[in-house]
């Protein structure tokens, strides 16, 4: 008589499965509810996970939804790695695909936002350049400039104004979310994560900066959202998040 | 444009945001190496006893939803978005029940 | 990241506690009895940002044991290659005084279930486990500790008690143990038997560290004491006399106090660290 790992498994998943008959008390009676430690351990520690991970989602539903919502998750997506870190990854395909949840269409976005400022903290430290080098080089090479952006660097696009949204949740008296799409630029100053809403034409210019392509190719690909685009105000948000961490002229 | 005038505006372009970023760069409060904490973390504790969550495979299941608390999306309303539909911010009940 | 420096290469036979990001200035401040750390290697094993600098900073000033809580030692399958280069690489970057991992399994087939899974003590589990420990101790290249679980139940297919399983991957494997002694007291409490008698038959020589903890009470089925290894909670009173019995066996050994649930204020944790440092104080007086 022997439980192997795999039925072990099923059974701390489901609770409708029997306990393995193998597992007995210290008098050798049958385990029983014994077993419920790791039923409720496995399914308590993965839904605070997720409460953890996605604040806001947590705060759009209300904390006891997003409990539930965790339950059906943690069972359909164990975490596929022991980094509870990074736990969630598949949420915010999760979320798009659940019907009950399909008038809040802003939801997936939202948790792909906080997947992002999740990495962000955890990306890999870097030095970034001073704003001086960027001066110095000369004028007529600036177009020809490749950008190298700090590993924390994230860009999102949205269809939502998920930079309002993230702010109504998170700054108090804070007014709600415009009816406008939102791309947005997560930067890491020092080891905090700041999202800042891009303006029309930002997350196409520093998608290319950030695929190395050079500034005067980047700035050509916001163009078709943004007539007059103006670098400035982006360039702006990469110095004071410390973004850039290479500028290469001649290669 | 011509090619010289777009060297001379990104030169501009490039110089004001350098110059805007000293003045503001100087007055950024540093982040200390203490500060919140933004992730779940591992650990190797048990949970909490023989009942509660692990246990139970019908909380989210049909008209759940509805009987427990709603979040701030309840007074979020946007109108419609990329896709044309409209949307308000309400939790509605499930039409179907989902597997556990 | 440049390598965490230090010279510690060793825990010291003090008091450590389970490091808690929001006790960073506490301990920067003033550590009290607190002489050493220990850290669960998975929350550090990011890239970079505030975690590791914390640790970086933490790691000049306390020796540091690295306490992993995802290797899945105890698994039927391999170990994750993935998450064994992680290990190494976290342990090769910080250097640390001590590795240990767990007696226990929690990925299977590609999930991770975040939980110290119990196994049955039988000679296949024993030589699976010993081929885990040797293929951590040759990739890290330094020894480990491993430690006993708490345990709810029993597996009906074991054959042998758990410090005899202990004991002879100690012998296969070169690996140390890390005693648990709230882990004793609590599957003691659960099966049924004598928390000493666990002791007496466990190979204290080869224990490198021991841990301290809180636990829930709850009931079985039938009524009967399920005690829970929540970390949660004061170390109880009976586990201070267990760690009293067994240091007057060992001698002083760095002693752990863990607290990893409803996390309190640092006065409180600095507290159990007191009354621990006063347990190893009598040894040395």
């Amino acid at each position: 008589m022997t439980v192997t790992q795999p039925q072990f498994r099923a059974a701390i998943f489901d609770p409708a499965e029997p306990v393995p008959a193998s597992l007995l008390d210290g008098l050798g009676q049958p385990a029983g509810r014994r077993f419920n430690v790791y039923r409720n351990n496995v399914a308590v520690s993965l839904t605070e996970a997720m409460h953890t991970a996605f604040p806001i989602i947590t705060k759009l539903l209300g904390p006891a939804n997003m409990g539930g919502l965790a339950g059906l998750f943690l069972r359909a997506h164990p975490p596929a790695s022991p980094l509870m870190m990074h736990y969630g990854e598949e949420f915010p395909a999760y979320l798009a695909d659940l019907p009950q949840l399909a008038h809040l269409g802003y939801l997936p976005d939202i948790a792909r936002l906080e997947l992002a400022m999740r990495r962000a903290y955890h990306a890999a430290d870097a030095t970034p350049i001073d704003a001086d080098a960027l001066a110095a080089i000369p004028p007529e090479d600036l177009g020809d400039t490749r950008f190298m952006l700090a590993p924390a660097v994230q860009i999102l696009r949205s269809d939502w104004p998920i930079h309002d949204i993230w702010q109504f949740n998170t700054v108090s008296d804070a007014p709600k979310p415009r009816a406008i799409a939102q791309d947005v630029l997560i930067t890491r100053p020092e080891f905090d994560p700041v999202p800042a809403p891009l303006p029309p034409g930002g997350a196409a210019c520093l998608l290319a900066l950030q695929g190395g392509q050079r500034l005067h190719a980047a700035l050509e690909r916001a163009q078709p959202e943004a007539d007059a685009f103006d670098f400035g105000p982006v360039l702006g948000l990469l110095l004071q998040g410390g973004a850039i961490t290479q500028l290469t002229v001649k290669d | 444009m011509s090619n010289t005038t777009k060297v001379l505006a990104i030169a501009a372009t490039v110089a004001a945001a350098v110059a805007a970023q000293a003045t503001t760069a100087t007055a950024q409060a540093k982040e200390k190496c203490y500060g919140v904490s933004l992730a779940g973390e591992n650990d190797c504790a048990a949970g909490p006893g023989t009942t509660c969550a692990g246990t139970s495979t019908v909380d989210y299941q049909g008209n759940a939803w509805t009987l427990v608390d709603n979040g701030t999306c309840a007074e979020i309303d946007l109108p419609a978005m990329a896709d044309g539909t409209a949307r308000a911010g309400s939790l509605e009940p499930l039409e179907r029940d989902l597997p556990a | 990241m440049p390598d965490a420096s230090h010279s510690f290469d060793h825990l010291p036979q003090g008091v450590g506690v389970g490091y808690k990001p929001q006790h960073f200035q506490a301990l920067c401040d003033d550590p009290g009895p607190v002489t050493w750390l220990e850290i669960h290697a998975e929350n550090y094993m990011g890239d970079g940002g505030r975690p590791l600098a914390q640790l970086r900073h933490l790691s000049a000033r306390f020796p540091v044991s690295v306490h992993g809580v995802g290797l899945s030692i105890g698994g039927e399958g391999p170990l994750d290659p993935e998450h064994l280069s992680r290990l190494k690489r976290l342990v090769d970057w910080l250097n640390p005084a001590s590795f240990s991992e767990h007696l226990a399994w929690s990925t299977h087939d590609g999930a991770f279930l975040n939980d110290l899974l119990p196994l049955p003590y039988t000679a296949d589990k024993r030589d699976q486990v010993a081929a885990h420990i040797d293929q951590v101790q040759q990739t890290l290249g330094r020894q480990m500790l491993l430690e006993n679980p708490s345990s709810y139940f029993a597996f009906a297919e074991s054959t042998v008690s758990e410090p005899d399983f202990l004991h002879q991957i100690v012998q296969k494997t070169g690996c140390g143990l890390l005693l648990d002694v709230n882990n004793v007291f609590v599957s003691a409490t659960n099966l049924g038997f004598s928390p000493q008698d666990y002791i007496d038959a466990f190979p204290l020589d080869h224990v490198g560290e021991i841990h301290l903890g809180g636990h829930d009470d709850d009931t079985d089925d039938h009524g009967a004491p399920l005690l829970i290894d929540s970390h949660g909670r004061e170390v109880a009173d009976p586990v201070w006399a267990l760690l009293d019995y067994v240091l007057a066996r060992t001698g002083s050994r760095p002693v752990l106090v863990e607290w990893d649930t409803d996390v309190p204020d640092w006065p409180v944790l600095a507290a159990e660290a007191a009354r621990a440092d006063t347990a190893l104080g009598v040894q040395v007086g």
